[in-house]
C-alpha cells in the first residue's frame, strides 16, 4: 500500500550542501521542459515534509551537514536519497579540504550515486528512476 | 512585548537553489533589518589552491562556481600566464571569449528565469529554461561539456573551434537572439512583472558606489563600469563591447539590463566568429613552474568584477591565491537595500542581485580572520544592518 502511494508522484527535495552550482543548474535543467519529468508528476516539493526523494548536490560542508541531517529527518518515510555529482559522492576536487565532511553518505544513508562533474540531466533523471525503483521494491531508507 | 518578528528565509529554499540564510526582522509587514547568514557553502578553495600545482588549480578554481566557471578559469590563467611570461595565441583568446560570452548569456537567462519563478510566473520560468538549453547545447559543442567548460589551459585552450561548429553556433544564435528580444519585451511590458519589480529595492548611484556594489547592479544604478571596456583582456580590445547602463536603479532595471547585456553578448560572439584569426590555439607543451612574483588579474564575470591576486615564491605551486568575487560585494554589502521593503519583496530583491552563493562563501570565511570590515561598509556595520556570522 505505502509503495503504491508514492509510485505515481515522487516529489523531489533538492538541497545544495556546498556545491559549485554546476550540479544545481543541471538538476534544474533536468526538471524543466526539455526533459519535463513534471508530466509524470516528478517535481520539486515545496517543503521537505512533502518529499519522497532527496537530491543532494555538493561536497557536504560541516555547517551544511547538520542541516542535511535535519532535512533528511524531516522527510516522511519511505524516502530515498540520490547523491548527484562527484562532490556529493566523495568530495570531488575538494576532497580532503578542511571544512568538508566529503560525501553525503557520511551524514545520511545514500541509495543512488550519480557520478559526473556535473552529470548530464539525463543521468540525473536516470538516478531518480533508480531511486523510484528502489522505493517500489520496498527498499530505500526508512 | 516583542518589538520585532524574526523570520528566517533559507538556507534551503528562498527561490534559489543555494544555501544562504536571511534572518529578516519585521515590524508588521515592513522589513526593519536583515542579517545575512552564510557559511553553508565554504569549501576552503583558496587553501586547496595552495596545495595543488599551477595546472591542477585551473580545475579547482573553475569549480568555485559552476555558472561562471569559464571566467574564474580565465582570471586565474591570465594571471598565471602573466606570471610565467606566456602569451596565448590570438585564436585561443577568441575561443575563450566565445565561451565566456556564451556563459554570460546562459547566466543572465538563468537569473531572469529564477526571477520569474520568484514572482510566481512559472510559465515564463519554464519557457526561459527551455531556451536556455539551446545555449547549454552550444557550450557543449564548443567546449565538450555542458557546464564546466574547462577549456582554459596555460598558454592556450583545450580544443580548437571547428568551422562546422562555428556555423552551428551562428545558426542557433539567430534563434536565441529572437527569443532574448521576446523575453526582454515580456519583462518590459508585462503588467504582473512590472507590478512586482518596478521601484522595488531601489539603489541610488551614490548608495551603489558607497557600498562598492559591482556588475549589473552597479550599471543599473547609472554607473558605467565594465572591466571588458575599462581594462580589456582576451579578445575584448578588438571586439569593443558596449557598456549597457540604466538609471532607474530598481529590480526591474537590473533584470532588463541583463537582457540587454545578453543581446550584446550575442553580437560579441558573432563578431568573434567572423573575425577569428587562423592558427593553432592548442599549446604543444604546458609550462609547469613559475618564477617569483605576484600578479593582480581582473575580469568581468556575469555578476561583476572578479579579481584574483596570485602570489608565487617560485616552483610548481602558488604561494597564495586570493579571490574576490562579485557576489561577495553584492550580497554581503546589500543589507541596506531591504530596509523599508515588504517581506514578500525580500526574495525578489535577493534574486535581482543575482546571488551566487558558491562564489561568496569561499571569500567570506577566509577573510573573516583578516579584517572583514574592509569589505563591509563601516556605516552598515555600525547601524547593525549587516552582521556577518
Amino acid at each position: 500500500m505505502r509503495n503504491k502511494l508514492i509510485r505515481y508522484s515522487p516529489w523531489l527535495v533538492h538541497f545544495n550542501t556546498g556545491a559549485c552550482n554546476g550540479c544545481d543548474i543541471e538538476v534544474l535543467a533536468a526538471i524543466t521542459p526539455l526533459f519535463d519529468p513534471e508530466r509524470m508528476g516528478v517535481k520539486l516539493a515545496p517543503n521537505p515534509r512533502h518529499g519522497d526523494i532527496l537530491i543532494v548536490t555538493g561536497a557536504v560542508t560541516k555547517k551544511a551537514g547538520e542541516r542535511l541531517k535535519r532535512l533528511y529527518d524531516q522527510m516522511p518515510s519511505p524516502k530515498a536519497v540520490v547523491a548527484v555529482g562527484a562532490c556529493a559522492i566523495s568530495g570531488g576536487v575538494f576532497a580532503g579540504s578542511y571544512p568538508l565532511v566529503s560525501g553525503a553518505d557520511k551524514v545520511i544513508p545514500v541509495d543512488v550515486y550519480v557520478p559526473g562533474c556535473p552529470p548530464r540531466p539525463e543521468a540525473i533523471i536516470d538516478g531518480i528512476l533508480k531511486a523510484i525503483k528502489k522505493l517500489e521494491e520496498g527498499g530505500g531508507s526508512d | 512585548m516583542v518589538k520585532y518578528v524574526e523570520v528566517p528565509v533559507g538556507p534551503q529554499h528562498p527561490a534559489l537553489h543555494e544555501p544562504i540564510m536571511l534572518r529578516v526582522r519585521l515590524d508588521g509587514e515592513v522589513v526593519e533589518g536583515v542579517d545575512i547568514v552564510t557559511g553553508y557553502n565554504h569549501r576552503g578553495v583558496e587553501k586547496l589552491g595552495e596545495k595543488n600545482s599551477w595546472v591542477r588549480d585551473i580545475y579547482i578554481f573553475s569549480r568555485i562556481c559552476g555558472i561562471c566557471n569559464a571566467v574564474h578559469a580565465q582570471t586565474y590563467t591570465q594571471g598565471v600566464e602573466k606570471l610565467m611570461g606566456v602569451e596565448p595565441p590570438l585564436r585561443a583568446k577568441y575561443i575563450r571569449t566565445i565561451v565566456m560570452e556564451l556563459e554570460r548569456i546562459h547566466s543572465h537567462m538563468l537569473i531572469n528565469a529564477v526571477m520569474a519563478e520568484a514572482i510566481g510566473f512559472d510559465t515564463l520560468f519554464m519557457l526561459i529554461m527551455r531556451d536556455r538549453e539551446r545555449v547549454m547545447h552550444l557550450k557543449e559543442i564548443v567546449t565538450g561539456q555542458r557546464v564546466h567548460a574547462d577549456i582554459h589551459m596555460i598558454g592556450g585552450v583545450k580544443r580548437d573551434l571547428r568551422p562546422e561548429t562555428a556555423e552551428k553556433v551562428l545558426r542557433v544564435l539567430d534563434y536565441i537572439e529572437a527569443r532574448l528580444r521576446y523575453y526582454k519585451k515580456v519583462f518590459e511590458e508585462d503588467y504582473t512583472i512590472r507590478k512586482r519589480l518596478e521601484g522595488v529595492g531601489k539603489i541610488s548611484k551614490q548608495e551603489a558606489l558607497k557600498h562598492s556594489l559591482v556588475g549589473p547592479v552597479l550599471r543599473a544604478s547609472g554607473v558605467p563600469s565594465d572591466v571588458r571596456v575599462d581594462d580589456p583582456y582576451s579578445a575584448y580590445d578588438e571586439l569593443k563591447p558596449n557598456i549597457v547602463v540604466r538609471h532607474e536603479g530598481d529590480s526591474l532595471a537590473r533584470m532588463l539590463l541583463r537582457w540587454d547585456e545578453a543581446l550584446e553578448s550575442v553580437r560579441l560572439i558573432r563578431d568573434a566568429i567572423k573575425n577569428m584569426p587562423k592558427g593553432n590555439p592548442v599549446p604543444k607543451a604546458i609550462k609547469r613552474a613559475a618564477g617569483k612574483g605576484e600578479v593582480f588579474s581582473r575580469v568581468e564575470a556575469p555578476r561583476g568584477e572578479l579579481i584574483y591576486h596570485i602570489v608565487s615564491t617560485g616552483g610548481p605551486k602558488p604561494y597564495r591565491v586570493k579571490v574576490r568575487t562579485p557576489s561577495f560585494n553584492n550580497i554581503v554589502n546589500s543589507g541596506f537595500a531591504y530596509i523599508g521593503e515588504r517581506l514578500a519583496d525580500v526574495p525578489v530583491i535577493l534574486t535581482s542581485f543575482d546571488p551566487c552563493i558558491s562564489c561568496t562563501e569561499r571569500v567570506l570565511v577566509v577573510d573573516e580572520k583578516r579584517g572583514l570590515r574592509k569589505w563591509v561598509p563601516f556605516m552598515a556595520l555600525s547601524r547593525g544592518e549587516i552582521r556577518v556570522t
